[in-house]
């Protein structure tokens, strides 16, 4: 390692963190991998994946249900972790944390049954420009089913929101604003706080999808006062096919159920069910079990790393690659937002993003091309796609490096 | 030629080849050569989409035998177009329907073919068939 190249800050021992992910070590068409597709999905550290070969091999049963041992221990687990992702998002109760199948299911929960019972015909819902298609779908599916009248808050040319246009559009009519924390394309992170702000004047609730967030940033639920809060597990270095829904109390204890089934109900007759307290109230049928507790070892992993110091190395990782993307010709970032987080996206004048990627991919380099189900935002930028590079605390400068040669020998090839 | 023949003729070209780079640096210049599809053609009826890249792609026939042209936003995604245009191109219905098209393995190309690849291939080889079935029929 080069002095250029060492990353200031001493607590992130890059050596130590590369061994504890498998796939790293992995060669993909005869390459080191080099894994920069993180806003998709993250790697896993061993000791998740240990979690997940423990449950199996020393822990399978049922939760919530059995008198026996197994089930009583695993119940216990489970809970454990849902305590755990509790404190890291500091909710105030274990009890409003509730596990569904990820972001988008979670998005969905709230707005099948947000819009069941307060949306009605002229109602507007208010999202925003940047919004990934998970949290544009299901309002839109409200707005048909209900009459109400989908609104977005345009973005300016470097990605950023426009506040003075959020604040006109919160209205009397605005009955829930849904927004992102973090664009998975832009990487602009929102002032999630003030946008909550601003809408609570109004008494308007406000969902935050954080799936790109709690990867990179602390997350405080009480400070920030999101009424929902919702990210998936994969994202974060966990297993796929869980994630979360933070609602405040107050809102979950007035929502109606979204699915309904085993574990959401205290009695049952063929006349009327009376449905069980928080969390179990929305989560029908076997949960994925080893999921929780395979987040809940990632969460751990994560704070034994400390995010604040996760954040710092990212964020030298993204002004690195910035300052060496720029440099090349013809070469144009999309999103420049002030507050950014480590995603870069751009494009190269005359050639297709799927090119890009598909050199890469060749040289063992994972980044993803597309339109990052972001379309609308595409259409802002009068582009088919992007490619997107986007970086987590076990990449490194070196590996930048060469990616960057490899975006150099690509272009070389495509021109 | 039939069209194993044409196949064959590309297994050799590609054998030429020592590495990756010099494969794809040919299918970036057979994209780069390929006749372009007429701008009337371009429409949103030829359009076959993908959720990377997009594919136009017209049919006529003349004297019994298919003339396919295209074209891409990806010039890879047209190397590969213009590929299986050289291979289905100028033959009669029956011959394309009964095309195994065995060769995309063979010359390393197989991900290009996989479903998640989406750049709209699968579903313009799909398209060249199943307009050989309509003419077939039609016939």
């Amino acid at each position: 390692m080069t002095e250029s190249k060492t990353i200031k800050n001493p607590r992130i021992d890059i050596q130590k963190i590369r061994a504890d992910f498998p796939i790293l070590s992995k060669k993909v068409n005869g390459r080191n991998l080099i894994y920069f597709d993180n806003g998709a999905t993250a790697q896993k550290p061993k000791l998740v994946i240990d979690a997940i070969s423990n449950y199996y091999e020393n822990q399978n049963a049922n939760v919530h249900r059995g008198v026996h041992t197994l089930s009583q221990e695993i119940t216990v687990a489970y809970e454990n972790a849902r305590t755990t992702i509790q404190k890291h998002i500091n909710a105030a109760h274990a009890h409003e944390i509730i596990f569904t199948k990820g972001t988008t299911d979670s998005i969905n929960l709230v707005a099948s049954s947000f819009g069941r019972k307060f949306i009605s015909k002229g109602d507007e819902i208010l999202i925003s420009a940047m919004e990934h298609h998970s949290n544009i779908l299901p309002w839109q599916q409200v707005c048909e089913e209900n009459g109400a009248i989908l609104k977005v808050i345009p973005i300016n040319e470097n990605g950023e929101l426009i506040i003075s246009e959020y604040k006109r559009l919160l209205t009397d009519k605005t009955k829930i604003v849904a927004i992102t924390h973090i664009s998975n394309t832009l990487g602009t992170i929102n002032n999630v706080g003030e946008l909550i702000a601003l809408a609570h004047v109004k008494n308007i609730p406000v969902l935050v999808d954080g799936a790109q967030a709690v990867p990179h940033t602390s997350v405080d639920v009480q400070l920030l006062s999101a009424d929902f809060y919702v990210f998936s597990a994969h994202k974060v270095f966990g297993p796929t096919g869980v994630g979360i829904l933070y609602g405040k109390e107050k809102w979950l204890n007035e929502l109606p159920p979204y699915q309904v089934g085993g574990g959401t109900i205290k009695t049952v007759t063929f006349e009327k069910t009376e449905y069980a307290d928080l969390p179990l109230k929305f989560e029908a049928g076997t949960p994925h079990i080893e999921g929780g507790i395979g987040l809940a070892a990632a969460i751990d992993y994560i704070n034994e790393i400390g995010i604040k110091n996760i954040a710092a190395y990212e964020h030298e990782l993204l002004v690195y690659a910035t300052e060496a993307l720029l440099k090349i010709e013809g070469l144009k970032i999309i999103g420049s937002a002030k507050e950014k987080a480590s995603v870069i996206s751009f494009v190269v004048d005359g050639l297709h993003p799927f090119d890009i990627g598909t050199i890469l991919d060749q040289l063992g380099i994972a980044v993803r091309t597309g339109h990052h189900c972001t379309q609308p935002l595409m259409n802002f930028y009068s582009i088919p796609g992007t490619i997107r590079a986007s970086f987590a605390f076990y990449n490194t400068k070196e590996e930048i490096d060469v990616f960057i040669e490899g975006l150099m020998k690509a272009i070389k090839m495509l021109r | 030629m039939k069209i194993e023949e044409v196949e064959n003729e590309i297994i050799e070209e590609f054998e030429m080849f020592d590495d990756w780079m010099q494969r794809y640096e040919h299918l970036i210049d057979l994209g780069k050569s390929m006749p372009l599809i007429e701008d009337k053609y371009k429409t949103e009826d030829k359009l076959i989409k993908g959720c990377q890249s997009q594919v136009w792609m017209h049919s006529e026939l003349k004297e019994g035998k298919i003339v396919y042209t295209a074209d891409s936003d990806a010039i890879i995604t047209k190397g590969m177009v213009a590929l299986m245009i050289r291979v289905l191109s100028n033959h009669s219905p029956q011959e394309i329907i009964d095309a195994k098209l065995d060769f995309i393995e063979k010359v390393g190309l197989t991900k290009h073919l996989s479903p998640t690849r989406s750049n709209g291939l699968v579903s313009m080889i799909k398209q060249m068939k199943l307009d050989a079935l309509a003419y077939k029929t039609k016939n």
